[in-house]
């Protein structure tokens, strides 16, 4: 099966080496047949490497350990679905998964204009032909990259899987986010291809623009995941807290929402091209960066599992990949210049420069903190880091003034607009924003955290002005054929889905960032230390710690220590149970006997939590073990005394057998210790936060995913004309208005 | 005014802003990072009242707990006779205990590491660290645990 595999994966690598050459000759001499045969390459290498992730992910569903890449990311015990999943908790199943998604992408767009661009698709393919050579490359020569390494003899069992990947959130968190990061090399693409064939249109943009949307739906989702399993899964409390590979997967977002909206302003209007080109670039040089951050170790993160043997190559890949393409722009300035210029500041692209320059300035405040240890150790020779306050004084503002001109962007019009029509179109938005901060002084303390207040009030804008622009459409509608008004404002979507599912994108991020302003200025943190029995008041709850328990899981070898919290509010009451996950495993401590090993490993929090649409009260647990150390000592050193010498020809049938008493023995202990736990109970430290508003965090980042989801859904070819129909109404409707 | 000097006028106000900006950025990163240090260099006075990243090994025998809260000892890793106390509140990672590699993140008042909440990180062999990917006898001390 391995040796399938192998072959697949070298002419996968053929299969893109060639699509590069031969589409850079079709393009060169203009000869269809070289272009066309580069393409069908393409496809190859996508089919071989289907194969490739097949052969793989049977031999994690078989739990082959012949695979050196299944021993150590999986094991028998190893739930099914996450054997399946582990295949991305490697650097080689990563690098392999990066390339089958990049050859089915690239697969799907070359399919989609293979009767169109026939200047700028053959560079394109190239382009992408490279990036596969590159990927596949690096599996089959870079140390320990190679999925398919084998391993003799094969090892019975296998390492499994880092137990903080064993959450549903991360079993589909890393392919989200490394389809994003993919899916913008097919726009990044196809800049190159109109940059060096000087076709500087719109035309390479409209081919693109939705594999670009699709990316940012992927990396909005990704980003997402990763948050919602931070804060269910790891016991410090948060969402977010700027770790460095967090960093890596929003820099690339926040550049690929500005390319969304830029790339408007010139397909409308024909200008920042420079701007645009440069973008993607930026934007996919990121993409390659974070996928070099999660992979390198070069910055301490949570997420850096280890030292890895492709970051070298990567961070090349990086430099040419930006060196390359500011010398291709650079030598392209003239046919890049612009013939229209910004008339007004009060116009949509002005708006629009704006909100892209704050979307650059978020991305590279957050670049410049995130590599400030690298950046700081080669200016001063010592290593600094920054830290989340930080992060967040930057942050703030820059966010508060983009959701601001999130709001009064859809408002204006394109060109500019004149006094009387943005005193009535600002009328509304501008009302009910000063009503709402009123009311917020008035009944809450709002006032005592000016930036969320600030952040409170220019969402409030942003909402009114976009319920303002649906109903004014919907109106419009109804006056023309009638009708009610909900059948007006689906026929309205329908219609203009790229525009009002941009509205509803809109909408997501104000009521996500009400969210984040609300639950980071207004969260109380309590970290108490209680016995059973003992009762806190934290807010408007009383929580009493009723009893702890112990659970033993023999399938994933995980010892559970948990805690039941009788909550009252309001006399009403409910119980949560946060909860400890140690799980067995070889330290590479010889001092960690086998059950000390236990406690010395990852261990996982399971949160305990009552999600409200006002505030969440979240709980973990720590148990204080500290008094159970001398115990477990002894266990460790009566258990170890059984385990027998085995000489280098490997054990005896005997002992084979001492060796199956040791781990019954093993069992029996574990089983002994949860019993005491219970029994004999110990201090457990909990920590109690009281979150408000995180709900509408993920209510938030669902609506924006719905709403690009819609502006991304093709209008059916029948109706594409009526739709130009519309936009011709609408921008002649606009110059009226201007 | 013409339209070549209005936009002349708006570069050069865009252009000022972004260094200003710049240099802001610069400026507080320095200021606001915390800069890696060992328990003796801390304690030798040489440093400003920031906040550290303080490298060294738990002394063994001076972990105290105080509620939530918790006191204990770092040691030099070069020269372990120089101990740094610190208090701590927050999150104690699991493998922290006597005698491990910790970076705390605090500042010093009157000798004593008051750590920030949260910033304390244990470093510790674990199987799915870097060193333990690469050395296939795990695996097999796996085997014979199970015994199959």
């Amino acid at each position: 099966m391995a040796g399938l595999g192998l072959a697949c994966l070298i002419a996968a690598l053929c299969a893109f080496g060639y699509a590069a050459v031969a589409a850079f000759h079709g393009a060169r001499t203009g000869d269809r047949r070289w272009v066309d045969s580069s393409r069908r390459s393409i496809y190859a290498a996508a089919g071989l490497l289907s194969v490739c992730v097949v052969v793989v992910e049977s031999a994690f569903a078989r739990s082959d350990f012949s695979f050196e890449l299944v021993a150590l990311h999986s094991s028998t015990t190893t739930p099914t679905l996450y054997k399946l999943t582990a295949l991305w908790g490697s650097q080689a199943g990563s690098l392999l998964l990066w390339a089958f998604v990049l050859s089915v992408a690239a697969s799907a767009v070359l399919f989609a204009t293979r009767h169109r661009h026939r200047e700028v698709a053959p560079y394109a393919t190239a382009v992408l032909g490279g990036l596969g050579v590159f990927f596949t490359g690096l599996m089959l020569f870079a140390d320990g990259a190679n999925p398919f390494a084998q391993l003799d003899p094969a090892p019975a069992e296998g390492n499994g899987l880092n137990p903080l990947l064993r959450h549903p959130a991360m079993a589909i968190h890393p392919p989200m986010l490394y389809s994003g990061y993919v899916l913008f090399s097919i726009p990044f693409a196809f800049a190159i291809g109109a940059l060096i064939t000087r076709r500087l249109d719109a035309s390479w943009i409209r081919s693109t623009r939705r594999f670009a949307l699709l990316a940012w739906i992927f990396l909005s989702i990704g980003i997402m995941l990763g948050a919602r399993w931070s804060y269910s899964e790891l016991g410090w409390g948060g969402y977010w807290g700027w770790d460095a590979v967090e960093n890596a997967s929003l820099m690339p977002w926040l550049t690929g929402t500005a390319f969304l909206h830029s790339i408007m302003v010139q397909e409308r209007r024909g200008m920042l091209k420079v701007w645009n080109v440069s973008l993607i670039v930026g934007t996919f040089a990121l993409c390659l960066l974070g996928t070099f951050l999660v992979r390198s170790g070069i910055l301490e993160s949570i997420h850096a599992f280890g030292e890895s043997t492709v970051g070298t190559p990567l961070l090349i890949l990086v430099a040419a990949v930006l060196i390359g393409s500011t010398a291709l722009i650079v030598s392209r300035l003239d046919d890049l210049r612009s013939a229209r210029r910004i008339e007004s500041l009060a116009s949509r692209e002005a708006v629009f420069l704006v909100n892209n320059l704050l979307l650059v300035g978020l991305a590279l405040v957050i670049w410049w903190g995130t590599f400030f240890p690298l950046i700081s150790e080669a200016l001063t020779g010592t290593r600094s880091s920054l830290a989340a306050p930080w992060f967040a004084d930057y942050t703030t503002p820059l966010a508060i003034l983009l959701v601001l001109f999130t709001g009064i962007g859809p408002l204006l019009a394109w060109r500019k607009i004149s006094a009387g029509a943005a005193l009535r179109i600002f009328a509304w938005p501008l009302g009910v924003t000063v009503a709402v901060a009123a009311l917020l002084v008035a009944f809450t303390d709002a006032a005592g955290e000016p930036w969320a207040l600030a952040m409170f009030c220019v969402a409030a804008f942003a909402l009114t002005g976009l319920a303002q622009e649906f109903a004014r459409g919907a109106a419009g509608l109804r006056a023309l054929n009638g009708g009610s008004y909900v059948s007006a404002l689906g026929r309205l979507m329908g219609r203009n889905r790229r525009r009002y599912g941009g509205y509803i994108v809109h909408a997501g991020i104000a009521i996500l960032f009400i969210a984040v302003a609300a639950s980071s200025s207004f969260q109380t943190s309590r970290d108490v230390r209680l016995m059973p029995g003992d009762t806190v008041e934290v807010e408007d709850y009383t929580i009493t710690y009723a009893e702890p328990s112990a659970d033993i899981d023999p399938e994933e070898q995980k010892l559970t220590f948990a805690a039941r919290l009788d909550v009252e509010r309001d006399g009403k009451s409910f119980s949560l149970s946060p909860s400890r996950n140690y799980y067995s495993g070889n330290t590479g401590d010889p001092s960690a006997g086998p059950i000390r090993s236990f406690f010395e490993g990852e261990a996982t929090s399971e949160v305990g939590r009552r999600e409200g649409a006002s505030e969440d009260l979240w709980t973990a647990m720590q148990p204080d073990l500290e008094p159970l150390d001398p115990l477990i000592a002894a266990v460790d050193r009566r258990l170890l005394r059984r385990l027998p010498e085995i000489g280098p020809e490997g054990p005896t049938p005997e002992q084979i057998e001492q060796m199956r008493e040791f781990a019954n023995a093993q069992g029996d202990a574990i089983e002994r210790l949860a019993a005491l736990y219970v029994a004999n109970p110990l201090p457990v430290t909990f920590r109690i936060n009281v979150n408000p508003f995180v709900i509408w965090l993920w209510v938030g980042g669902l609506v924006a995913v719905a709403g690009a989801l819609i502006a991304a859904w093709p209008a059916p070819a029948a109706r594409r004309r009526r739709v130009s129909d519309v936009y011709a109404a609408r921008l002649a409707k606009e110059l009226g208005r201007a | 005014m013409n339209p070549a000097r209005k936009r002349q006028i708006r570069l050069v106000v865009a252009l000022t802003a972004a260094v200003l900006l710049a240099t802001a950025l610069v400026y507080t990163s320095f200021n606001a990072s915390s800069e890696a240090k060992s328990p003796s260099e801390l304690l030798s006075g040489a440093v400003g009242d920031g906040t550290y990243e303080v490298y060294g090994k738990v002394v063994p025998g001076s972990i105290k707990r105080n509620g939530a809260d918790m006191t204990f000892e770092i040691a030099d890793r070069e020269n372990p006779s120089v101990k740094l106390p610190v208090e701590y509140t927050g999150q104690v990672p699991d493998p922290f205990r006597d005698g491990r590699e910790v970076i705390v993140t605090g500042r010093l008042v009157d000798g004593t590491l008051v750590a920030e909440k949260d910033r304390l990180i244990t470093k510790c062999p674990s199987k799915f660290a870097a060193e333990a990917e690469e050395d296939p006898e795990h695996v097999i001390i796996d085997e014979s645990l199970d015994g199959s």
